[in-house]
């Protein structure tokens, strides 16, 4: 199937033509894009991370059937549109991969260190939160976005993220504002969505965790997030912190209202 | 201050403590950053240090009061180190290069620092790919002519374009010590030699 979408990538060279904020080329791609999700590679990772889910693993020897997502211990369906969210078992608020890696953590006995030394994919690996985050992703396909703003810690949370978002620090003075505070730009062809309108904000969430045809791999919000501190030229965030939590919190909730339409294709 | 003041505002502190992510949005965030992020490769906990000039900027959304902004403005162009010399233009085949080049002073990045101007700006007619976060600078010279001081606007404006418009998104590539004072006059080139495929 990788072959298949390098040659499809290759035989389209309207991918590399310039292209304007809501131009034919970027109406072309997501055309493109909703073809292939009919036939989506992530649905490979959905279905490992299922298993990974159900299977008892890790030095506990246990499955992650108790894990509470926020709607109560082993409920996954609807559960990744209304997140991130306030748990009071550990007084934070986290997004899903974060809530995950807690699972891991407390009831298979994994070791947080462990899982964050390499947490994101790369074409030899796959670490298995990435895939757990497919598989719960997926069970909310078609739902609603809804992260909540009903707990004190979950609109603080959010105005702790918008902070963040538009703080612009480091050599280059970026912030997350600077390529994603302003309508109809983009960088070289890459259309830039503005993420402080509701309208836009939804293309924050919509096609995570997502298959990337650039490197083919799958890759969840916690790998974005990572990337683009990498690219504001910041240190690296703690992966899976309260800080990640936080902004993604941010760019949620402004996504809130818009259906959510389960894994995705990125470029 | 009085004790009585100091001990309201002890205890001012410390129930903002308590309360965590409730006080101040903008004083949460900077501690959760301060907390969540490290140092990796190039990219040291310092550059989450706001100078004079983001604090500014960042804490009135890009729209500091007219004073304040003015004030900084003048900080940041008297900070420019105009080159010793007194010439602005360098080679435009070696700024075309640099203005082509993205890389730099990321974690993941070894060695030299581009200018990443393509990323934002339209320049050269020859590159399709160009960013539209800046304004188009095809045609800059020819359009705002080859004088001294449209040489030196230009060279400034790359060195520190704060020091001109205070919360631009442009970086400040002399500045920050991104752009050594030979790629800033290749990059002025570019713009404002009249034989730069820019003003063709």
């Amino acid at each position: 199937m990788r072959r298949a979408l390098v040659l499809a990538l290759a035989a389209a060279p309207w991918l590399h033509a310039a292209a304007q904020a809501e131009d034919p080329v970027a109406a072309e791609f997501d055309k493109f894009r909703a073809v292939l999700e009919q036939d989506n590679p992530a649905e490979l990772f959905e279905v490992k991370g299922e298993e990974l889910w159900t299977k008892p693993r890790g030095p506990k020897n246990a499955s992650l059937a108790a894990c509470d997502l926020g709607l109560g211990p082993g409920v996954v369906k609807g559960a990744y549109a209304q997140l991130p969210r306030y748990f009071a078992d550990v007084d934070r608020v986290m997004d899903a991969e974060a809530r995950i890696v807690h699972c891991m953590i407390t009831l298979q006995g994994y070791s947080y260190a462990e899982l964050a030394k390499q947490p994101f994919s790369s074409l030899t690996r796959t670490p298995d939160p990435v895939s757990i985050a497919t598989y719960v992703a997926a069970q909310s396909a078609g739902m609603k976005i809804a992260a909540p703003q009903a707990h004190p810690k979950e609109r603080a949370a959010y105005a702790a993220g918008q902070e963040m978002f538009f703080y612009r620090a480091g050599p280059y003075d970026f912030s997350c504002a600077s390529c994603h505070g302003v309508d109809d730009k983009r960088i070289r062809t890459q259309p830039l969505p503005n993420f402080t309108r509701p309208a836009q904000a939804v293309r924050a969430v919509q096609g995570w965790p997502g298959y990337r045809m650039t490197g083919g791999v799958m890759h969840t919000l916690q790998w974005r997030m990572n990337d683009c501190f990498r690219q504001q030229r910041f240190p690296e965030p703690g992966y899976a912190s309260e800080m990640v939590s936080a902004l993604l919190t941010y760019l949620t909730v402004n996504a809130n209202g818009h259906e959510y339409r389960g894994p995705g294709i990125k470029r | 201050m009085r004790p009585a003041a100091i001990a309201v505002l002890a205890a001012a502190a410390l129930a903002a403590a308590c309360a965590g992510l409730q006080s101040d949005p903008r004083a949460d965030a900077r501690a959760l950053m301060q907390r969540d992020f490290h140092a990796k490769g190039s990219a040291g906990m310092d550059r989450l240090k706001e100078d004079p000039v983001q604090s500014a900027c960042n804490a009135h959304r890009d729209n500091p009061p007219q004073a304040l902004a003015e004030k900084l403005q003048q900080e940041q162009m008297a900070a420019i180190k105009w080159p010793a010399d007194g010439k602005l233009l360098g080679d435009w085949k070696s700024g075309e290069k640099i203005a082509q080049d993205g890389r730099g002073m990321a974690w993941t990045d070894k060695g030299g620092v581009g200018g990443s101007c393509y990323n934002c700006h339209r320049i050269g007619p020859a590159t399709t790919s160009f960013g539209t976060i800046g304004p188009s600078l095809h045609h800059f010279g020819k359009l705002r002519g080859y004088g001294a001081e449209m040489q030196r606007y230009a060279y400034g404006r790359i060195y520190n374009a704060k020091a001109y418009n205070l919360c631009t998104q442009m970086p400040r590539f002399g500045h920050a010590g991104a752009l050594s004072e030979q790629q800033m006059k290749d990059l002025t080139a570019l713009l404002m030699d009249p034989a730069s495929p820019v003003n063709q």
